[in-house]
């Protein structure tokens, strides 16, 4: 996991830093001195070799300080810190949702193969996958708070701001989930054990709960966990959409004003909390299925 | 007399090649067929746009902004009164470019990487495979978003973006297949019998493993137009004039309660154009590869 996150540190340092367009020159403007330049070059400490840059950038990351953002002059940490509860608990929300309603729907239509609901739920799910986020946003905010009034249109204020955003977020993972659980509940449930279990005249709902399940399910945990990361890129559109302040559109923010330090930090922060999920994911693997710890 | 009759009709089934077999085994699935001809619509219409545009997509009138479907303008006109159906029209074709050349990025950068590091293993392929591991660390749309950050804005940068973050999905693809394949007696043979590395790879290893990147860019074709559309939507795509469907559903998003049309039916196009290519790609996936059916 460390070496990964190192690996993306880098990434993001050479990025930002190889990449045409000099902060230097961004920062003081077209109609600086020379003298200016060298100026903030020294003061950022551009001036230095690139490798004691990026060491320097390490040892300020460990401290917490991902520098200053250019925009606000607000340290980037405190940008991020206050935006990203609001993205934790959209995603939060989104993946809850996804993973409810993904896992049942892929349940039903696994043990009822070819019936009406496996074709209708699966068609849905196919709909759900290349649906793009940022339509479908706009579509239920149409239906639901402008036509309906059910639902607030933008904001965060309130538990009913969530709704919206969270079915918008989670639709595209609800498909994923929903489609995987199925076609890993149907190989499962083709298998020995579960004959056995039947023949020895458990009811069938024990057989699915107790027996297919669990096994159905590890393949759905690593899916659950790869839609996470996909789920916090995927929350710049959403909350573009709803306008809900968290740091999806603190980084289009910085984009669209070259705020540097914000857009490294937001990166940063999501890899991480990318990678880190990853890596809960590989410990429930192992307490799914023991099996995996001696691999 | 029986045995040279079935002789004579076996070459005459060969000589139909592997693509009319593909063709045949796609024909069979409805979804797939369904994908097809949603893909062919989209091709024509990016390359006819001019012939099958009721109008210039360019053409704007302020007199008649965010104006309702009429006969003459079937879908209504935008937030400068421009026609939407000519403009979702030639938006195909920025569609089109977008999904062509982020996939030839992808194909022409990924591939290469990941034969390289499957035939020579190694330092190589561990060096590589760690480089490959921590790019696709970076979440879906992240790493293009933080390219475009320092690339600035605009249509050709979101084209590189997008296609220098599919590069490792093609390098890993493109590692699986060669490992398989490495293996074979035919590469054995033809390592025995002296041929350079650059022939073996040409000639063996890239014609063997395509079948599994021809699907994946099958479906990277769904996700690159979605990602520009996304891209496009946020601001950071096109400039202005041109018609790109993202950005007409981000021109339309704030009059949304005034004038639903404007970013329904560009969200439409993208939605079907994407659900075609990913019914395409996993009917493909079904007849080139039998194995991998789900």
């Amino acid at each position: 996991m460390i070496p990964v996150i190192l690996g993306i540190s880098l990434i993001i340092f050479t990025v930002v830093r190889v990449i045409p367009g000099d902060p230097a020159y961004i920062l003081a403007g077209p109609h600086a001195t020379q003298e200016q330049m060298d100026q903030i070059r020294a003061q950022l400490g551009l001036d230095k070799h690139p490798v004691t840059q990026y060491f320097i950038f390490l040892k300020h990351l460990f401290q917490g300080d991902l520098g200053t953002s250019t925009r606000t002059g607000l340290p980037v940490i405190r940008e991020i810190m206050t935006r990203f509860p609001n993205t934790l608990v959209l995603a939060l929300a989104s993946i809850l949702l996804a993973t409810v309603f993904g896992v049942t729907i892929g349940i039903i239509a696994g043990v009822k193969q070819n019936s009406k609901f496996d074709y209708l739920s699966m068609l849905v799910a196919l709909l759900g996958l290349s649906m793009p986020v940022f339509w479908l946003g706009l579509m239920l905010m149409l239906l639901f708070s402008i036509q309906l009034g059910w639902f607030p249109a933008v904001g965060a204020d309130s538990l009913k701001h969530i709704v919206l955003p969270a079915i918008t977020l989670g639709a595209n993972s609800t498909a994923i989930i929903a489609r995987m659980t199925r076609s890993s509940m149907l190989e499962v449930i083709r298998l020995d054990y579960i004959r056995t279990a039947r023949a020895k005249g458990l009811a069938e709902k024990v057989v699915i709960s107790r027996h297919a399940l669990k096994n159905a399910l590890i393949p759905v945990v690593t899916v659950i966990g790869l839609q996470t990361g996909t789920l916090l890129g995927g929350a710049v559109l959403t909350e573009i959409v709803f306008a809900w302040p968290g740091i999806g559109r603190l980084l289009v923010e910085a984009i669209l004003s070259r705020d540097y330090p914000v857009v490294q930090g937001v990166v940063l922060l999501i890899a991480t909390v990318f990678i880190f999920v990853n890596l809960i994911v590989d410990i429930l693997y192992s307490y799914l299925d023991p099996r995996i710890r001696y691999h | 007399m029986v045995d040279s009759r079935l002789q004579i009709e076996k070459p005459e089934i060969k000589e139909r090649g592997p693509l009319w077999d593909v063709l045949r085994r796609l024909s069979k699935r409805t979804t797939a067929m369904m994908g097809l001809v949603i893909v062919v619509i989209f091709l024509l219409m990016a390359l006819f746009a001019p012939l099958l545009a009721p109008h210039d997509p360019f053409e704007h009138s302020l007199a008649h902004k965010l104006a309702s479907p009429t006969w003459d303008y079937p879908l209504g006109r935008d937030e400068l009164g421009r026609c939407i159906l000519s403009r979702i029209i030639y938006g195909a074709r920025v569609s089109l470019l977008i999904g062509s050349i982020v996939i030839s990025i992808g194909i022409l950068i990924g591939v290469p990487i990941g034969v390289a590091s499957a035939y020579f293993g190694g330092k190589v392929d561990f060096f590589v495979q760690r480089f490959v591991d921590t790019m696709l660390a970076f979440p879906g749309i992240l790493l293009a978003l933080l390219l475009i950050a320092m690339l600035g804005v605009g249509l050709h940068n979101v084209m590189i973006a997008v296609g220098i973050s599919t590069i490792p999905i093609y390098a890993r693809l493109a590692r699986s297949s060669v490992l398989a394949i490495k293996a074979r007696q035919y590469v054995e043979a033809a390592r025995s019998i002296g041929s350079s590395h650059l022939r073996i790879i040409l000639q063996h290893l890239i014609p063997n493993s395509l079948s599994p990147i021809i699907v994946q860019s099958t479906l990277h074709m769904a996700t690159a137009i979605l990602w520009a559309a996304g891209l496009g939507f946020l601001g950071l795509g096109v400039s202005p004039p041109t018609a790109e469907w993202g950005a007409m559903l981000n021109g339309g998003r704030l009059y949304i309660r005034v004038a639903y049309h404007v970013a329904t039916f560009p969200g439409v196009m993208i939605f079907v154009t994407v659900l075609g290519f990913n019914l395409l790609g996993d009917g493909l996936r079904d007849a080139l590869d039998p194995r991998l059916k789900t």
